[in-house]
């Protein structure tokens, strides 16, 4: 998605690939030096040289901004200067890894916020990230690995680049760099084989990365589109022979609870929100609004919750009611909402007794609206 | 089918085996490099994947070339041998029988989708390829989308371009490696010698390329899923979920079929998913009712899904063993169907499909 014209905020590329080692600093990097020799003014914001020749080979005639040295716990560790970028104001800077998180004593907790600061200062950044990395993929990825990603990039910070660029390499010639010791020191090679990089996980990601990247090309042709009235015959309808009709606009409405699966229904309720490009709001509901009747623990729980929607730009509120089924299928009569995602029940039956599956509830109760009871990725299989 | 029934091999799946581990002593593997359209960088890629083995100690020929060469891949030819090419009265051809005879453990044949002259010992130069295969030389190859035969028409609606030379999508299918060689489409135009701007869709020649480059992501997406497919197959491992959206619509007389399915066709457009309609039939079906589900499985075909009848004695059994085997992610199913599908031995039964399908969503439409 392009800037108005006049707009003083930098462009954001982003090299997305599916593994350590698929090689998205060399991409970028080769990209790079393409453009310096253009007489564009590239530097190296941040870099993490993992040890690899060839990548190495490529950073060697940028010019490096110096990182921000923090000692942590007697030891110390370099982070991107982005008051250092700021200062140095080139036309583009690199900065590795934009799911990093700092660590403690940053300015900033994480790296995508510094290298917001940068774009903000007019600056285009090209960054590289994992797939798995993106906030509502995670539990897909856990799903499909096994393997729960810690450290994540909210959906909005990747929808916000102008391009997305896919590294793509077989798991046969990754798993080759690996062995060789292209990648990791010797002394991981054989549990990063045992883990991530084992069976099928390479190829599965490796599919869910070439399809993000489809999906934001797709996204960026209708953002064009729309300002500029271009018309070409689209992939999708050319496929199956007709022309998509104007739907109404969808409204996606998420149930919040204390419970720990809500940090799930938020995930999968923005991804497919914005696929369907729907609005998408939350709701939690109380007997009272002011939530104090509430154990410590679930408040905390639900106050979290309210937050992780909020960072995802989803418009989260609290509402007061006694019958909850009742109060949150009335919310989305009023809101016009057309689809309400509620999460599974544990199947504890205590909880069934007292009334508080409330996934089922909506479910009976909610006749004229479409209820998405949303999967629980953390198992394997689609049982 | 029980769930444990998926893991023993079926024959079919021994076959697979035996013809994964023939191909494997054969030893030669046929490697894809597959661009959107000019200048994205394919050719550099494959040569610069024969250099490094060459590199490596394998022993690494050029028996193809394209005749436009940036200097970075002149470079690297002259670092590799190359087979000169047959001088025909037709034009030139790749010597097959001069690399059949040097016998390399690989071969660079660029581009891919080439027409050989008259006379020549094959048509076409994917036949070539084969041949070497045959004879056990891995090769690495390159194509244009553009040349791919199922593709020919749509990238000519988009750019207007035709071409003659043309290969089958079946062939990329038997590949052993596909790579997609991804470019922002500003910088593809930039090495054909445009003006660089800012990066993003920024004019029509860009949205047009861009439309070229979802295509190929597809396919690409799509090549890889059916060699994830294969690989779960012959290791006799679980199915992976979640890897691309496959929705499932469950038909019963009395459902909103059609805000179902319309429904359904849109998610498969803006997931750029699969699309599954199946019915369960039941006992005592009225003349008027079998009818009605007829119509609505040809509108879903219309709608681009794949409709299928399941015969069983417990539809919701039925439905979720469909909806592990096909991979399934999102289920859809009427609120209607509690009327319909009511079961006193097994209670509601949509509850009963919630409950049993743990990690697929399962939608419920308004009657």
């Amino acid at each position: 998605m392009r800037p108005p014209e006049g707009s003083s905020r930098g462009n954001l590329k982003i090299y997305l690939g599916y593994a350590a080692g698929v090689g998205k600093t060399f991409q970028m990097l080769l990209d790079a030096r393409d453009l310096a020799q253009q007489a564009r003014d590239v530097v190296v914001a941040y870099f993490e040289p993992h040890e690899r020749p060839d990548t190495i080979a490529q950073v060697q005639g940028l010019e490096a901004v110096p990182h921000r040295k923090i000692v942590y716990r007697d030891r110390v560790f370099e982070e991107m200067d982005a008051d250092a970028v700021l200062r140095r104001k080139p036309q583009i800077a690199l900065v590795d890894e934009l799911a990093h998180t700092n660590i403690p004593g940053s300015q900033r907790a994480k790296r995508w916020e510094d290298v917001q600061l940068v774009l903000e200062a007019g600056i285009e950044v090209w960054t590289t990230m994992n797939v798995q990395h993106i906030e509502s993929l995670n539990d897909q990825v856990w799903q499909i690995t096994g393997i729960q990603v810690r450290e994540t990039v909210p959906d909005w910070v990747v929808r916000q680049a102008a391009e997305i660029v896919a590294v793509d390499v077989t798991p046969e010639a990754l798993l080759n760099r690996l062995k060789r010791g292209a990648v990791y020191k010797p002394e991981m090679v054989e549990r990063a084989l045992a883990g991530f990089f084992k069976g099928s996980n390479l190829g599965a990601l490796r599919e869910l990365t070439l399809r993000q990247a489809a999906h934001e090309v797709d996204v960026r042709q209708f953002a064009f589109d729309e300002t500029s009235g271009f018309q070409v015959p689209r992939i999708s309808e050319s496929r199956i022979g007709q022309v998509r009709p104007e739907t109404a606009k969808e409204r996606i409405l998420i149930h919040i609870t204390a419970d720990a699966s809500t940090a799930m229904l938020i995930r999968r309720g923005r991804r497919v929100a914005d696929y369907l490009q729907a609005d998408c709001l939350a709701l939690f509901v109380h007997k009272t609004p002011e939530l104090a009747d509430l154990s410590l623990a679930e408040r905390e729980a639900v106050e979290k919750h309210l937050r992780f929607a909020r960072s995802l730009r989803i418009e989260a509120q609290v509402l007061a009611g006694k019958d909850v089924p009742q109060t949150v299928v009335d919310f989305a009569r009023r809101n016009q909402v057309t689809q309400i995602f509620v999460a599974r029940s544990r199947g504890r039956p205590f909880e069934l007794l007292l009334g508080r599956n409330y996934g089922e509830a909506i479910v009976r109760s909610a006749h004229d609206l479409q209820v998405t009871v949303v999967a629980d990725r953390t198992r394997k299989k689609g049982f | 089918m029980r769930v444990s029934e998926l893991l023993r091999p079926s024959p079919e799946r021994l076959l697979l085996q035996a013809q994964a581990e023939e191909t494997k002593q054969w030893g030669a593997r046929l490697k894809i490099f597959l661009g959107y359209a000019p200048g994205v960088g394919k050719s550099y890629r494959m040569l610069d994947e024969a250099r490094r083995r060459h590199e490596r100690g394998e022993d690494a020929v050029v028996g193809a070339v394209q005749g436009r060469r940036s200097e970075e891949v002149q470079t690297i030819l002259s670092k590799l041998e190359s087979i000169p090419p047959l001088e025909t009265a037709g034009g030139q051809a790749m010597d097959v029988e001069a690399i059949l005879r040097r016998a390399p453990q690989v071969c660079v044949v660029d581009p891919l989708a080439a027409q050989n002259p008259i006379g020549s010992r094959n048509m076409y130069r994917w036949q070539d390829v084969q041949e070497l295969l045959r004879n056990g030389i891995s090769v690495l190859t390159s194509v244009n989308l553009l040349h791919v035969a199922e593709y020919k028409e749509k990238v000519q609606a988009i750019t207007g371009r035709d071409t003659t030379e043309t290969i089958p999508k079946s062939f990329l299918l038997s590949a052993d490696d596909i790579v997609i060689v991804d470019v922002p489409t500003d910088l593809c135009l930039w090495r054909l010698g445009a003006k660089l701007t800012t990066i993003g869709i920024s004019n029509y020649q860009e949205r047009q390329l861009s439309e070229l480059r979802e295509l190929a992501l597809l396919l690409t997406a799509e090549v890889v899923d059916a060699q994830l497919e294969s690989y779960v197959q012959t290791h006799g491992i679980e199915p992976v979920f979640g890897t691309q959206e496959r929705f499932l619509i469950c038909l019963t007389p009395n459902s909103n079929a059609k805000a179902m399915i319309e429904s359904g066709r849109r998610n498969m457009e803006r997931f750029q998913g699969e699309l599954y309609v199946i019915y369960a039939p039941q006992p005592n079906l009225s003349k008027k009712d079998s009818s009605r589900i007829n119509e609505y499985l040809e509108s879903a075909r219309q709608a681009g899904a794949t409709t299928e009848v399941l015969e069983s004695d417990d539809p919701i059994e039925a439905v979720i063993e469909f909806a592990h085997r096909k991979r399934i992610t999102q289920i859809f199913i009427g609120h209607g169907s509690h009327e319909n599908w009511r079961n006193r031995l097994f209670g509601d039964p949509i509850l009963r499909l919630i409950r049993a399908t743990e990690g697929i969503d399962v939608r419920v439409f308004p009657h």
